[in-house]
């Protein structure tokens, strides 16, 4: 007997969405064919069977979420006697890429003495492999319930301390909420109680009204990317004090120059120059002056954590929902590059074959809502981030230069940022900045 | 529990009383359970202590004494002849055995242990029948029966020898023969031809101690090829018969050609086979694997929630210590305490000359399942330690990730090995790095010492001997 624990799905993933058997109970399946499809936070994987023989067990049915570390399937695969503790699969690492965060973990002794070392993502673990922790530390996430297989390590060659676990179970650690989260997609009907709220003054969960009295209503659960969504976002909005800075860019000369290129560039990579690139690669360049606003607030162990690369994410609507392909080092490639990349990522993400890697290690968001519209937005910081840079729509304004009305094209910017990390000055000179090299692409081109 | 009545009942049943069930049965009751311990021989301790690990480590001391006695030559040490009286270490080696045995007994009375003795029988997955002494229901029951010796088949019905005879050093043959070479017949063979037996080894597979990397084997093939007769390998028994006048007749087959040669007295030393097909087991849910193991999760309990079964009977080494951990750990479990056998590495020792050990994965394990390791190795050549007992052959090698440093696994291979592999298993469950090991003060001159000068090899800065060329 053969029990198949759902492996690590890459870093920090504890749990994923079952989108599909493709196997029955009963059946027989070969070593490496495909056995499930998993949706995690943002990417769907397949997941291969890591050895042969009879499907014995399928726990879980489809739309179950199902925690990394739980047994998902049992197989006979003739070795009859002990049920083997399973070693990961060897495509484990395909089935979940890495993907950079070799880039993440090398950086770490690069940075400034009063940086943190960033925690050895389990990611970095290999398959099959224990996680090095001392014996009284895996007692310790016994204790709490944990499998440390998940615990981040911040030791010598990401050796997994007693306040490793101690941090994790406190900390994100699938907790209460996750736990209570599952159960609603167990059990579709079943009400989910919470306990205290904290004790927020004024705060406490409204009764929802009787909706279904005054007409009909649809249900539908909370799963996967809307869930993931959901507490990213609660987790900014409750643990971040959100302050907004905003300007406008005049991007008439950088508008005029982009049309020029793109007609050029028509049909080469890249060539379909948008925007984004332009403001991301001059975001780049900037964030090394203004390091605040690539950084992390690390709140266990009281340290600011300044990232020394720069991947910068961008929002992108898909047909699943909200989606961040992150473009990593952005401040090492050309816009033309960068441009590709983007669409190479936008469409990935829209078709659903983005790897999990991309969505992951963003410093810094850019969410641009000009190309729907708006006059202006503020969004909301992508947490664990600082900031976030918001882009309405481009348009063409009367303005006043040397005393006199001119209409030119302008761009409304906003950049949210983490009070407790930097402040609204630093914010103003960041943007002041970001805004003279948009307005004159000559400046793009020297200082970005 | 009141002796006499017909049905007994206990929360803790403890079936054998080796290194894993006795001491299930202590930490059990110092956790304040009600524990009764079944042992259906009149002696305590089990293979391990009775016919196994203990007198054999006490004969084999014996003999490595004569030999650095023999050896002492060369360091100005003249002796006359030396010679053994076999009735004296056979008494000494029985009061050793005695001693511990004893020494058991008292720790499980002190705690209030009920010890039974006799065979227990499964009757259901509640109660087990014992002849003599009724039955006993229990709350908990933790299988800890063991292993027997493998026998030749049954062809050979003739009086030879297992590890557990020759133990008893019933007499000292001029020729012996020892099937298998595997680390009881290494240990065996060793002890024989210590006390002057000629001896031939004989082994199926095309190289002895097949669990341990063959670079750690080398320099004991070296000293056997001294003091063994001959080593066969590739070779196997085909036929036993009795030679007239005394002694057998034995064939070996190897690479199609076979032989026949006389020998005094043959051992055989082929394994063990787990003691589950006599328990009952079928008349209980407890799932037995072709092979005779126990099928356990990794709290060993077995497919019946309130049963657990540890050491030889199911899973994984069989190895005296590693069943003594798993006893405590269900032991644990049992009183409810978040515990788990989740140990990384179980240390393995041949007590041969010179001692082998090693713990961990072995270089052997990370080729095959393709996990890159760096591998070093510090020669005992260079230790000034080995050099003042006159014991230079052999070598310590560090196995460790590549990128984290982590240790994985640790092979030695020379003096005083088992004494040195716990301070490997320890840097294992701890997630010890090489510097962690290099930057350890280790007392000098020791043959500890060693270890440190392998971590230092594998990081790129040893003292004692010249670095590797830098990679790259």
């Amino acid at each position: 007997m053969f029990e198949f624990k759902l492996p690590d799905l890459g870093e920090g993933i504890a749990e994923g969405e079952l989108l599909k058997w493709y196997v029955d109970e009963g059946g027989t399946i070969a070593e490496d064919a495909d056995l499930m499809d998993v949706e995690t936070d943002k990417a769907a994987v397949t997941i291969p069977s890591p050895v042969a023989g009879k499907v014995v067990k399928l726990n879980g049915k489809v739309g179950d979420i199902l925690n990394v570390g739980d047994v998902v399937v049992v197989i006979d695969n003739g070795s009859g006697g002990a049920v083997a503790s399973a070693p990961e699969p060897a495509k484990t690492e395909e089935a979940a890429p890495s993907a950079q965060p070799a880039a993440a973990t090398q950086a770490a002794p690069a940075q400034p003495a009063a940086a943190p070392a960033a925690a050895q993502a389990p990611a970095d673990r290999k398959p099959g492999r224990p996680v090095p922790a001392a014996p009284a530390t895996r007692r310790v996430a016994r204790e709490l319930g944990l499998d440390i297989n998940i615990v981040p390590g911040t030791g010598p060659g990401g050796r997994v301390t007693q306040e490793d676990v101690q941090a994790f179970a406190k900390g994100g650690a699938p907790s209460a909420a996750d736990a209570a989260a599952s159960d609603t997609s167990q059990a579709a009907a079943e009400r989910v109680e919470f306990g205290e709220t904290g004790g927020i003054p004024f705060y406490e969960l409204e009764t929802l009204p009787d909706f279904d009295a005054e007409g009909p209503v649809e249900r539908e659960q909370i799963r996967s990317i809307r869930r993931k969504v959901a507490k990213k976002v609660v987790s900014s909005m409750i643990l971040v004090p959100h302050v907004a800075h905003m300007d406008e860019a005049d991007v008439t000369e950088l508008e005029a120059f982009r049309a020029k290129e793109r007609k050029r560039r028509e049909g080469t990579p890249g060539g379909k120059l948008t925007l984004m690139p332009f403001v991301m690669r001059a975001l780049a360049s900037l964030l090394k002056k203004y390091p605040q606003f690539n950084a992390s607030l690390d709140p266990h162990r009281n340290e600011i954590v300044y990232k020394k690369y720069y991947n910068i994410g961008f929002a992108a609507d898909t047909p699943r929902g909200l989606m961040v392909p992150v473009v990593k080092d952005v401040d090492r490639k050309s816009i033309l590059q960068v441009g590709s990349e983007i669409s190479e990522l936008a469409g990935q993400a829209r078709d659903g074959s983005i790897e999990a890697g991309n969505l992951r290690h963003g410093t810094i968001t850019i969410t641009n809502v000009g190309p729907i519209g708006g006059t202006g937005l503020i969004p909301t910081i992508n947490y664990p981030e600082v900031a976030i840079l918001g882009m309405g729509r481009t348009q063409e304004k009367p303005v006043v230069r040397n005393g006199e009305i001119v209409i030119r094209k302008m761009l409304p910017l906003t950049l949210a940022f983490d009070h407790r990390v930097a402040d609204g000055a630093q914010a103003a000179y960041m943007v002041t900045e970001l805004v003279h090299l948009l307005s004159d692409p000559n400046q793009l081109l020297l200082e970005a | 529990m009141v002796i006499g009545e017909l049905t007994q009942e206990t929360d803790v049943l403890v079936i054998g009383a080796g290194p894993g069930g006795y001491v299930a049965a202590i930490r059990a009751a110092d956790l304040g359970l009600d524990v009764t311990l079944i042992e259906e021989r009149d002696k305590l301790g089990g293979v391990c202590l009775i016919e196994g690990c203990i007198p054999s480590k006490t004969l084999i001391h014996t003999v490595e004494l004569m030999d650095h006695v023999k050896q002492a030559d060369r360091f100005g040490i003249s002796h006359e002849n030396v010679s053994i009286d076999i009735d004296k270490l056979r008494a000494w080696t029985q009061s050793v055995v005695d001693d511990l045995t004893g020494g058991v007994k008292t720790l499980l009375e002190k705690r209030g242990v009920d010890i039974v003795k006799g065979r227990a029988v499964f009757t259901s997955d509640k109660s087990v029948h014992i002849e003599g002494a009724g039955n006993i229901d229990f709350k908990h029951c933790i299988i800890a029966t063991g292993s027997r010796i493998n026998t030749l088949p049954s062809e050979y019905d003739l009086p030879l020898w297992d590890s557990e005879t020759a133990l008893n050093l019933p007499s000292i043959p001029e020729r012996l023969l020892v099937v298998g070479g595997g680390y009881i017949g290494l240990e065996m063979g060793t002890v024989y031809a210590g006390l002057g037996s000629k001896v031939t080894m004989v082994e199926f597979a095309e190289r002895l101690l097949l669990g341990a990397d063959p670079d750690l084997v080398k320099p004991v093939i070296r000293k056997c090829e001294q003091r063994f007769e001959k080593i066969l390998t590739d070779s196997k028994v085909v036929k036993v018969e009795e030679h007239k006048g005394g002694g057998y007749d034995v064939t070996i087959e190897h690479h199609g050609k076979q032989t026949v040669e006389t020998y005094d007295q043959v051992l055989v030393a082929i394994g063990r086979k787990p003691n589950t097909d006599n328990l009952g087991l079928e008349n209980t849910g407890v799932e037995v694997s072709e092979r005779g193991f126990i099928t356990v999760n990794d709290q060993n309990r077995t497919t019946v929630d309130h049963i657990y079964a540890i050491g030889d009977v199911c899973r994984g080494p069989a190895l005296a210590h590693k069943a003594s951990r798993e006893g405590k750990v269900v032991a644990e479990v049992i009183a409810k305490h978040p515990s788990a056998f989740d140990n990384r590495a179980v240390p393995a020792v041949v007590f041969t000359a010179p001692e082998i050990a090693w713990t961990g994965i072995t270089e052997r394990e990370a080729k095959d399942e393709g996990i890159e390791v760096n591998v070093a190795r510090f020669p005992l050549t260079a230790l000034g330690r080995a050099k003042t007992i006159g014991e230079t052959d052999g070598f310590i090698k560090m196995i460790s990730d590549p990128v984290t440093n982590i240790v994985l696994g640790v092979g030695i291979v020379g003096p005083h090995a088992s004494e040195l592999i716990a301070e490997g298993t320890l840097a294992i469950e701890m997630g010890a790095t090489l510097e962690d090991i290099a930057g350890t003060i280790h007392p000098h001159p020791t043959i500890s010492e060693s270890i440190m000068e392998a971590a230092e090899v594998a990081a790129g800065d040893p003292v004692h001997i010249l670095p590797r060329k830098k990679k790259k």
